[in-house]
């Protein structure tokens, strides 16, 4: 028998963003483990982890964080942008994101690819050949540069999907916390870098 | 259930100034590993990107403008990742 | 279908049908209550399974020497039985199950904040017990490293560790979506009226549950990804050759898993808070009490963790602090056993089935606690680690605790649930039964693991002989009174005599409501004004 019984849909903006932060701190508490991992084998390792860190490119590093920055602050103007009602802005704003992103994984991925080619990956001989430290301060760089790399691809597709939102108007001046939450999703994957870069690019 | 999308409404101006700060704070970070603290460098380096965090939170993840519950989970957060470190770290200390 | 010309009586949840119909109308339900029971009925099926083990481990132990398996097959079963119980049944079990199904309904809401995202960590909880299953039958054979997957050898043993731990990875998820969930709704979704403070106890305890499963899931998540790390890429985190620790493994593991087991329990005191005042007619003795050490219990849980480890090597200052915290953390639920114990006190008792269930539990949950405060103390557990005393110790409490508030809690909102009551004399023959099998299989081991005799090994030494015949003899009755009460349960859904809106006279919003409920629960969101157990 069928009936005329529904659940209203309910909206509650505040409560979705309520969940969205719990999630944060899931992802916190996600990247806290390795932390705990690193700061063990730091305290245990840390001449082998200094000298292994001057493997790495500050350069490289420096221009990753920026970007990442600057790509924070595009997310976040274009909250402020489409309460102001200015679709294209919000849009454009949005796309910056993402291409900084991908510029970001560019830079990410001629990183790998050189530390691969000279020998350095887990389980390699070069790395056998090395201090336990070494093959530790590897173990996370990779580990941790990779689970990160894999968040700003959720995040790019979050993003991504959100400006469709955008696009069709059921993202707009008075509907948008999910908006909201995707950048606050981009934000996260910023915070992390942000400690990841003195950790591994600044211990020398 | 309230739908009123919180009016307050960030300027673009603050972003950019945050912006700013934030990568004044990066190279600083950088500059201090060039001095020889010994130990203290590289918590100098951790302190800016402590400073930088709270940056990102309070302005970019609206933590200053929303209900003051946020922030208290994220310090509550950061206090208990921080308290299971040490915890941790009183194995590996004394051992 | 003859139209009458009254008015037509609102269906019930169960003989609903939206867009879906049949059997899709179940597995696509956003409903939080076809959710819970889908939950339900999973559980009935993955706790068969890891019951069988259990009895099949009780059948070899009858003798010493091969009895009906050789060493390796032992070793799977107890592994596969752990990942299945801690995994698929307790961790998941009151949240899942009653969880879904009361709390909108004892908090005079709908539903829940987010009814899309808890079908998901439903087909989330198939997907990963599915995945974990599959590594039974795979090239390599079945996992044998505990459910614990201790490193070095988690990454060393040929067996099929990547479904298995694959699978608790996607089944964390699960957890943490329900967490999610549940904390905004206590949060956004309170009726009118109901403050903090005057929200009933089992909700209070599904709050501390949920902040639980949100802040430790996360940490086994990462560290289960180490292990798949460690075996396909030799990344060295736990590898000694390569400068890891399998003790970080070990730090990494129980900073999840201990709060996990305050996952289990809290939900199940909620539970027993629940029952006691309504077969006591009176209100519950120090509410105030159990709310502040219900979220003591979680905080403090958290700081607890080495006590599984005190003979791994770690540092004396580790020792003495997790020695001295453990003992801390008993006193909440010391707090709480007192709490309910004087509500009985002068009260008007009815013996209802849930409330024998409730009673039992207090029996079982304090020799499990009493044991765990003796494994607490370091200069004992130097002796008692890794031995059937710890086995005991964990199946008084995990199983006399989650696994009795569990049935007690079926019991009790049996006649919501589903409409009709079960048969009460059947309800308590089985669980006469049980209880004697329960003990009679568990005690023993608290005096096996005393003497000697270790953990997870499918022979020993002829002097053990004798208590293990009474074990597993305890088993067979235990799995016995197991099978009447399941079975009355399951009869009774369809043949009992149907329930009233409140047949225990509870005061809690869910006994206001038709039983079973209507989709929406309420037509009206009530307002309330008196605390919850206003009995006078």
């Amino acid at each position: 028998m069928t009936n005329h019984a529904h659940i209203d849909e309910h909206r509650d903006d505040e409560g979705s963003k309520t969940g969205m932060w719990i999630f944060i701190f899931t992802e916190l508490l996600l990247f806290g483990g390795l932390f705990i991992v690193y700061s063990v084998y730091r305290y245990l390792n840390p001449m082998a982890f200094h000298l292994a860190a001057e493997e790495l490119d500050p350069f490289i590093g420096t221009v990753n964080t920026v970007i990442l920055l600057v790509s924070s602050m595009t997310i976040a103007m274009a909250i402020t942008s489409i309460q102001l009602k200015k679709k294209k802005l919000t849009l454009i704003l949005m796309g910056v994101t993402v291409l900084l992103a991908i510029i970001f994984m560019v830079n990410k991925y001629f990183e790998w690819t050189g530390k691969i080619s000279h020998g350095i990956f887990p389980g390699s001989e070069v790395l056998h050949q090395s201090s336990q430290g070494e093959i530790l301060f590897f173990g996370l760089y990779y580990a941790m540069t990779g689970l990160h790399a894999l968040h700003i691809i959720v995040g790019m597709g979050f993003i991504g999907y959100v400006m469709w939102l955008v696009k069709t108007d059921d993202v707009k001046h008075d509907d948008y916390v999910i908006l909201e939450n995707s950048a606050l999703y981009w934000h996260l994957v910023d915070l992390i870098w942000i400690f990841l870069f003195p950790l591994f690019y600044l211990i020398t | 259930m309230d739908n009123g999308q919180h009016t307050h409404i960030v300027k673009y101006k603050t972003f950019i100034w945050v912006l700013l700060v934030l990568l004044v704070f990066t190279f600083s970070s950088i500059a201090i590993t060039e001095l020889e603290l010994g130990v203290y460098t590289v918590t100098g380096a951790l302190l800016f990107a402590s400073l930088k965090s709270v940056i990102v939170l309070m302005y970019f993840m609206h933590l200053k403008f929303d209900k003051k519950f946020y922030a208290i989970m994220m310090a509550g957060i950061i206090l208990l990742l921080t308290s299971v470190i040490i915890v941790t770290f009183l194995d590996y200390l004394y051992r | 279908m003859i139209e009458t010309h009254e008015r037509e009586a609102t269906p019930s949840f169960l003989e609903y049908q939206g867009r879906f119909k049949g059997l899709m109308g179940w597995i696509f339900s956003t409903d939080h209550k076809r959710i819970g029971l889908l939950y339900l009925y999973s559980m009935l099926v993955f706790f068969s399974v890891a019951a069988l083990l259990g009895l099949m481990m009780k059948l070899e132990l009858m003798a010493p020497g091969k009895t009906i398996m050789g060493a390796q097959t032992y070793n799977s079963f107890f592994t596969l039985h752990g990942i299945t119980m801690i995994f698929l049944i307790v961790v998941p079990g009151l949240p899942a199950v009653f969880g879904n199904f009361f709390l909108p309904i004892m908090i005079g809401a709908k539903d829940v904040a987010f009814p899309k995202l808890n079908l998901i960590s439903w087909w989330i909880y198939i997907l990963g017990a599915l995945i974990a299953l599959s590594a039974q039958f795979m090239d390599g054979g079945a996992p044998d490293t505990g459910w614990t997957f201790y490193a070095p050898y988690s990454f060393k043993t040929g067996t099929n560790m990547l479904p298995a731990v694959t699978g608790a990875f996607v089944l964390g998820f699960s957890s943490i979506v329900t967490g999610i969930n549940f904390i905004v709704t206590m949060h956004r979704m309170r009726a009118p009226g109901m403050k903090w403070m005057k929200m009933p106890l089992f909700p209070w305890a599904l709050y501390g549950t949920s902040w639980i499963q949100v802040l430790a899931t996360p940490i086994v998540g990462v560290t289960l990804l180490m292990v798949v790390l460690e075996r396909t890429m030799q990344i060295g985190f736990f590898d000694p050759a390569l400068g890891g620790d399998p003790i970080l493994y070990q730090h990494l593991f129980w900073i999840y898993s201990h709060p996990a087991v305050y996952i289990m329990i809290l939900p199940a005191m909620g539970v027993i808070s629940e029952i006691i005042p309504t077969f006591a007619r009176k209100t519950i003795f120090g509410y105030t009490a159990i709310v502040v050490s219900t979220l003591a219990i979680a905080f403090v849980g958290y700081f607890v963790w080495g006590h599984h480890m005190f003979t791994s090597g770690m540092s004396g200052v580790a020792l003495y602090t997790f020695s001295i915290l453990t003992f801390l953390v008993a006193i909440p639920s010391a707090i709480k056993i007192f709490n309910w114990v004087a509500t009985l006190h002068k009260a008007s008792i009815d013996m209802q089935t849930p409330f024998l269930w409730a009673l039992c539990f207090l029996f079982v949950f304090m020799i499990g606690g009493l044991s765990g405060m003796v494994l607490g103390a370091l200069s004992a557990n130097v002796h008692l680690h890794d031995t059937a005393f710890v086995v005991a110790h964990f199946h008084y409490i995990v199983f006399g605790g989650t696994g009795f508030a569990f049935f007690g809690a079926v019991h009790y909102w049996y006649p919501k649930m589903f409409g009709r009551m079960f048969d009460k004399s059947w309800a308590n023959i089985g669980l006469a039964i049980f209880f004697t099998g329960f003990n009679a299989l568990y005690l023993p081991m608290f005096y096996l693991g005393m003497t000697g005799m270790p953990r997870r090994y499918y022979d020993y030494v002829e002097k053990f002989h004798g208590p293990n015949i009474i074990s597993s003899l305890g088993a067979i009755l235990m799995i016995a009174g197991l099978i009447i009460i399941i079975t009355n349960l399951v009869r009774s859904a369809k043949h009992g005599t149907k329930a009233e809106k409140d047949p225990w006279k509870g005061k809690t919003l869910e006994w206001t409501v038709d039983s079973p409920p209507s989709l929406e629960n309420f037509e009206e969101i009530p307002v309330v004004t008196h605390h919850p157990y206003k009995y006078d």
